[in-house]
């Protein structure tokens, strides 16, 4: 089969994209957002249940639409998109025809397979067991061998990623070093690598033991496994919502880095970090010590809390320079105020930085604090938590990528595009209600994956106080609210695709790969500016940045010192 | 020029850092250590900490020294049909729990202000012990006994939950703590 090797250039974007690689985008594009709506649908069912007032489904059919909306949110919805964003940033980015594209479909079609094998063995009804399938209690054999095929998947396009990276120095697609957007790209890709690691490593001998060639699984090695690869499968959606936000930066607002070194200095403490954090999900567990605890869970010394946090000044602070620059120079916050909020591409991105730091961020070094742990492991707050970070941070990063994506690549315009400027304040706003509400009512005890706080059939019952049922009402009325946002962006999205009017480009050529796309663009040598002493206050080139960052600062410290207090107050353990 | 393009400066690890930044991450970096010595601080100074005492057991030797326990210290039993034991025993002393589909055993009478050493341990799936509305979580193990000294502050009737899911009844697991003047 002659493979397409050509090349196009995006007339509005002036984006290089080569079509096999395009044409992979567009498919684990598509392959992700099926697997949202699904996980969507299924959201409805969860929400409707813990909302306790309606109840909606029966228990066994809560614990397995519990399992499968987690699956397809958390792995599938995320690990598509991220797959599609890393070709993005390989062969896009760097202008740069996509290694063995051959191998990257036979890597997507084996993931498509394992989300199939897997949701099979959660309908079949045998395989309840949660996103985490902790064993002892087990699955049917599909369950593991779905997610095996889903990662081995997952793990070839990885090294199609990689392999593009190798392809476009040798045949010097870009000069210099590669942007700091396909740098952040090749940190998600190195921790997948190490995330898909541990899975191999926990999900093989689980699957064995489902078909009954292994003995035994360890509950505390499994826990203690998985989570390498359950929590680091969370990192790579921070390094890549972390990239995308650059980018969206990048294209919006013609942002440059602040300072290169920074950017790529906090990626790389990710790299060397992030995946560490196995130890959150253990800290009340025994057969482990403290001193194990401490270090891993804090990221050695919170240095990936650090590069978080820088990240969280420098992309902002990148776009206020750049407003800054623009003319937007009075007082702190002319350039937030006159940025373009109707733009979902921006406001998307910009609703899920503040989500993320604010409510995902902050709420996730509580929980990762070895004694505070202790009054929030296992409640509803865990859920509250990654609701903010990986639906308010990554999925909603994701839906403002798409509406660039759309006309750029699909070469559609944007159906309902009134609708599109509203859908990431009603997505996000509602989903930072759902996790803000579920961590009220996580501090007051809520269990998480529980079917009713009633305790409706049994001799000793709990009553919760009345804020907890409170809060989990206000959270199923803003989980509402949210799956509506969700719903918007999928009628926009599969509307655009396909029945937006295309995009008809009057020069449109292919160029082709064997003659070379144009020559790289040359650097263009400007002196580095270093202060921009015509913008900022007070030596500051971004003082509304800086502003924000102190807000953020003082919230944390002042939560952090709370819930300590709240710590004290229980009883004496030792 | 941008975040998608190649660093216009191609030494761009020589560029100087912005003042912003500078101080930022000062900032952020003393935060982070102080977030850290906090965990050891807390060690040492603070009372809501775990012993790191756990040790490998069986099902049926934990369960054995629970039914000693029960023989010893039983007060009465409660729950009607279901006779649960409740334990009253003295302060100071080992206090087995057992957690199993879909039940705390037995049921606990403790005084307030003693301390007593809390053996947990799972007979089959992973359980998760939560005392509310105290709100202690544990994480509960089969194969693993965890010995946790708690001393209850006041008195009052108590409740603990799982809040580990372990299967259709996850829901139905609750029984009661006593703590009694």
């Amino acid at each position: 089969m002659a493979l397409n090797r050509m090349f196009r250039t995006c007339p509005s974007s002036g984006l290089v994209f080569h079509e096999p690689a395009e044409k992979l985008m567009r498919w684990n594009a598509v392959a992700a957002v099926v697997s949202l709506l699904v996980g969507g649908i299924l959201a409805i069912g969860v929400m409707l249940t813990r909302w306790q007032a309606v109840h909606l489904l029966p228990p066994d059919m809560f614990y397995q639409v519990l399992t499968a909306h987690g699956l397809n949110m958390l792995v599938f919805w995320i690990i598509f998109f991220e797959i599609a964003v890393l070709y993005f940033a390989a062969s896009t980015l760097l202008r740069c025809r996509i290694a063995t594209p051959g191998m990257a479909w036979a890597g997507f079609w084996l993931m498509v397979l394992g989300a199939l094998v897997n949701n099979y063995s959660v309908l079949r009804g045998d395989s309840s067991v949660m996103f985490t399938s902790y064993a002892p209690m087990g699955a049917h054999p599909t369950f593991y061998l779905g997610l095996i095929l889903f990662a081995v998947g997952a793990l070839i396009a990885c090294f199609v990623f990689f392999g593009t990276l190798v392809v476009a120095k040798a045949e010097r697609t870009y000069q210099g070093s590669v942007p700091l957007v396909t740098f952040g790209a090749i940190t998600a890709g190195i921790i997948a690598v190490f995330t898909i690691a541990a899975g191999a490593i926990i999900l093989i001998p689980t699957f064995l033991w489902s078909v009954g060639l292994v003995a035994h699984i360890d509950s505390l090695m499994y826990r203690t496994v998985w989570w390498a690869f359950g929590h680091s499968s969370q990192q790579i959606n921070v390094a890549a919502h972390v990239s995308v936000w650059y980018a969206v930066a990048a294209i919006v607002f013609g942002a440059k880095p602040m300072s290169e070194k920074v950017s790529r200095g906090a990626f790389l403490l990710y790299i060397l970090f992030l995946q560490l954090a196995s130890a959150h999900h253990l800290l009340t567990d025994p057969g482990l010590t403290s001193n194990w605890k401490i270090f891993n869970t804090s990221y050695a010394m919170y240095l990936a809390v650090l590069a978080s946090m820088v990240h969280g000044l420098t992309v902002p602070g990148s776009i206020e320079v750049a407003q800054r620059e623009k003319g937007y120079n009075q007082g702190l916050f002319e350039w937030l105020r006159k940025a373009p909020w109707g733009n979902p591409v921006f406001s998307s991105m910009f609703i899920s930085l503040i989500g993320f730091g604010f409510l995902g961020g902050i709420s996730g070094v509580m929980m990762g604090t070895e004694q505070l742990n202790l009054i929030i492991h296992n409640t509803v707050y865990v859920p509250g938590h990654f609701h903010a970070t990986v639906v308010v941070g990554t999925t909603l990063a994701f839906m403002g990528l798409t509406y660039f994506l759309i006309p750029v690549m699909f070469r559609r315009e944007l159906m309902f595009a009134g609708m599109a400027k509203w859908q990431p304040y009603v997505f996000g706003l509602g989903m930072a209600g759902v996790s803000l509400f579920l961590m009220g009512a996580g501090t007051l005890g809520v269990p998480r994956r529980h079917w009713d706080i009633s305790f409706a059939g049994n001799p000793f019952p709990y009553e919760f106080p009345g804020a907890a049922w409170l809060m989990m009402g206000i959270a199923g009325v803003t989980g509402m609210i949210a799956i509506v946002g969700g719903a918007m962006y999928l009628l926009i999205t599969v509307g655009s695709v396909f029945l937006g009017r295309k995009i008809q480009t009057p020069g449109f050529q292919h160029v082709r790969a064997r003659d070379g796309v144009a020559p790289a663009p040359q650097p263009v040598a400007v002196a580095i500016a270093a202060h921009h002493p015509s913008i900022g206050v007070a030596g500051f080139v971004a003082p509304g940045t800086f502003a924000l960052a102190m807000v953020f600062l003082v919230s944390f410290v002042l939560y952090y010192f709370i819930n300590w207090k709240y710590l004290s107050t229980i009883w004496p353990l030792k | 020029m941008s975040a998608i393009l190649p660093p216009s400066e191609r030494v761009w690890w020589k560029q100087p850092l912005d003042r912003v930044e500078l101080v930022w991450i000062v900032v952020a970096l003393l935060w982070c250590l102080i977030m850290f010595f906090m965990m050891p601080y807390w060690h040492i100074y603070g009372q809501q900490n775990l012993a790191n005492e756990a040790y490998r057991a069986n099902p049926g030797d934990f369960s054995k020294k629970t039914e000693e326990m029960i023989q010893k210290y039983k007060v009465r039993e409660e729950g009607g049909e279901l006779k649960v034991p409740v334990v009253r025993p003295p302060a100071g002393s080992d206090v087995y729990l057992i957690a199993q589909l879909w039940r705390w055993y037995p049921m606990l009478e403790l005084e307030a202000g003693k301390s007593y050493r809390i053996h947990l341990m799972s007979m089959d799936w992973l359980h998760g012990f939560s005392l509310q509305p105290e709100n202690i979580n544990i994480q509960v193990h089969p194969g693993y006994e965890h010995v946790i000294t708690v001393t209850p502050t006041r008195p009052g009737t108590f409740a603990i939950i799982c809040n580990e899911y372990c299967g259709v009844n996850h829901h139905t697991m609750a029984s009661r703590l006593y703590v009694v003047k």
